[in-house]
């Protein structure tokens, strides 16, 4: 990258008014030359211009997740003190499985409940209702990602009173479930060993957003040619602040401190509700 | 193909805000959307050129302004921009790596051009 890096001020508020005496020579807020969103250009044109002189502007400011965010803060809310996750990775990296093991190996220690999404069939619902869960599917469709509004839908049909986990499995894809927020507590986001050692740089945001990275199939990692060094280095550098789990959930391998951190973020969930109604009443 | 939802959002919030404003047409749609907020710009744009239909925003014009991604460095306590599309944040000055985004999740409308 070369030329100097403009410093860019948080936009919160700025107002388009200020742009107007000049936007035809230098819009404000366009990114600098070389930078990552440079390379898309931006498209700022002059407001209530000769072109245009009927036009006036009207401020919004208001983000596109803003009813999303709404529901996803009543889920939270409805949601009381189960530990709440959102399970994201790519079709076929071993959502189903690893929660199958969970459930499982649980089983007794906590109560697991799950809403999985997918474009279409209820298998997974299916799987999971076999490892021991009660387990709603969502079938979306056509549409690629789980939004909050769904999930309340399909909560209805849970018991989520002294329900310990929820778990939601979104649908396959590392990209559009990013921007919705389902309400839950932690983004739980994986790759197995199949998919290449760079896949946290090449879903940035995904990986960027995870409390937990999980790195399924590491059974086979030998055989695939894993490049274990590789892969956490690409996660380290795009989420430095997540917990990072690898483990196999065919064999079980490593499975166990994924279990503990459930337990452990239960526990903690728990005792932060618990706090709160104390200081309530 | 998130884009969809995206702009079927969009335009429900810009229809409201031109309502509230008295206005019967919107001829500009100004987003503001992150450099990390994974939206395609074709796919945003052939969104909104079939969701427009049949909306106060029918003939609008669609305008975008792409915001680079920033963190926050605790160590040297600043702000840096990301110099990659891969959200990297290492920061230049001390090279530790930053989990703090300041700036790039963006989906934002920030304002409308509407006329009577």
């Amino acid at each position: 990258m070369s030329g100097p890096t403009e410093t860019t001020a948080p936009v919160v508020g700025t107002s388009v008014t200020d742009t107007r005496g000049s936007a035809s020579a230098e819009p404000p807020r366009v990114p600098a030359a070389g930078t990552a969103a440079s390379t898309r250009d931006v498209k700022v044109s002059p407001h209530g211009t000769a072109a245009n002189p009927g036009a006036r502007v009207v401020q919004v400011q208001k983000s596109l997740m803003v009813h999303n965010d709404g529901v996803a803060a009543a889920n939270r809310a409805s949601f009381r003190g189960s530990l709440v996750l959102n399970v994201v990775s790519s079709p076929g990296s071993g959502k189903t499985a690893l929660l199958e093991r969970t459930v499982r190996d649980l089983n007794g220690d906590l109560s697991v409940a799950i809403v999985v999404g997918d474009l279409e069939t209820d298998n997974d619902a299916e799987r999971l209702h076999a490892a021991g869960a009660p387990s709603v599917q969502i079938v979306t469709g056509t549409v690629c990602h789980l939004e909050a509004e769904m999930v309340a839908r399909a909560v209805d049909q849970l018991d989520l009173d002294g329900l310990d986990v929820l778990v939601i499995e979104n649908v396959g894809n590392l990209v559009c479930p990013a921007a919705w927020d389902l309400g839950e507590d932690l983004r739980v986001t994986m790759l197995s060993v199949t998919e290449g050692e760079d896949k946290p740089l090449k879903y940035p945001r995904i990986f960027k957003d995870a409390d937990a990275v999980v790195i399924n199939k590491i059974d086979i990692a030998e055989v695939v040619g894993f490049d274990r060094g590789r892969a956490l280095d690409a996660v380290r550098k795009v989420a430095p602040g997540a917990h990072v789990f690898e483990l196999s959930a065919r064999t079980g391998e490593g499975v166990g401190a994924w279990l503990d951190y459930l337990r452990e973020r239960r526990r903690l969930k728990a005792s932060a509700i618990a706090a709160a109604a104390t200081d309530a009443s | 193909m998130h884009e969809f939802s995206l702009v079927m959002s969009m335009l429900d919030l810009a229809e409201k805000a031109a309502r509230a404003d008295g206005a019967r047409r919107i001829s500009a749609v100004h987003l503001e959307i992150g450099a990390l907020a994974g939206v395609v710009p074709e796919a945003l744009e052939f969104a909104f050129e079939g969701a427009r239909v049949g909306t106060m925003a029918e003939h609008a014009r669609l305008e975008v302004t792409y915001l680079p991604a920033i963190a926050y460095c605790a160590t040297c306590q600043s702000e840096f921009e990301l110099d990659n599309r891969f959200g990297i944040a290492v920061c230049p000055s001390c090279d530790t790596p930053s989990a703090d985004l300041r700036q790039g999740r963006e989906l934002q409308l920030a304002h409308l051009e509407v006329e009577e």
